[in-house]
């Protein structure tokens, strides 16, 4: 079972694909990775020699995954409301941050409906 | 599709000569501008800067941080004071 930056790989699939397990890391970093740890793509997890493994847990050191990419996005928000620009005031507010509408859609960020009607005396 | 960084950030001539201006006499005054679309650099850091927001100057007082962002991102347009809240009338009779 290959172990890299905390995640555990999914033994049946193929090493590019079951990089992108990993927080942080999508097909064109995973490939990257793999180029500099001399590991082919096309190798199945558990086909991997422990000197595979321990190359490309090198080279995956070298980028921000995980914990510590997650704890840069997150400073970067706070950063934004701390300076109260206006994408810091988005985010406070969780509305879309990048000048998309709001009459309609954004509920990826505004979350599920929240119907408010008038309501009216019968 | 960014600025060509040849050109370097976006700095109004008028507002930097009064930001340089302040800084060799070591004065600290606002400024009103109407310049939202000027980056902050540097030099404007610890000076207060009155920017337009279409209808008013709202003083902005310029940290570190603020670097790299502009001046208008810190004057908000737009005032939306949320939608009517139900009253007491409105939702006796529910």
């Amino acid at each position: 079972m290959a172990r890299i930056a905390g995640v555990d790989l999914p033994a049946n699939k193929r090493i590019d694909i079951a990089l992108t397990y990993i927080y942080g890391i999508g097909k064109s970093l995973a490939k990257v990775v793999l180029e500099e740890a001399r590991v082919k793509p096309e190798v199945r997890v558990k086909d991997l020699t422990d000197d595979e493994i321990s190359r490309i847990q090198k080279a995956v050191e070298k980028y921000p995954v995980e914990g510590e990419l997650r704890a840069q996005v997150s400073q970067n928000i706070k950063r934004l409301i701390a300076i109260g620009c206006y994408r810091g005031l988005r985010h406070r507010r969780g509305l879309p941050v990048r000048g998309q509408r709001t009459r309609t859609n954004a509920r990826t960020r505004k979350g599920p409906r929240r119907t408010v009607g008038v309501r009216r005396k019968k | 599709m960014g600025r060509s960084s040849k050109k370097g950030p976006y700095v109004d001539p008028k507002l930097r000569k009064r930001i340089d201006e302040m800084n060799r006499r070591g004065e600290k005054r606002v400024i009103k501008t109407w310049c939202r679309a000027c980056v902050i650099i540097p030099e404007m850091v610890g000076h207060t800067i009155a920017v337009h927001n279409g209808k008013k100057h709202v003083p902005v007082y310029i940290t570190e941080q603020m670097v790299g962002h502009r001046l208008g991102e810190f004057a908000p347009t737009r005032t939306f004071k949320g939608h009517g809240n139900p009253t007491e009338r409105s939702t006796a009779l529910k």
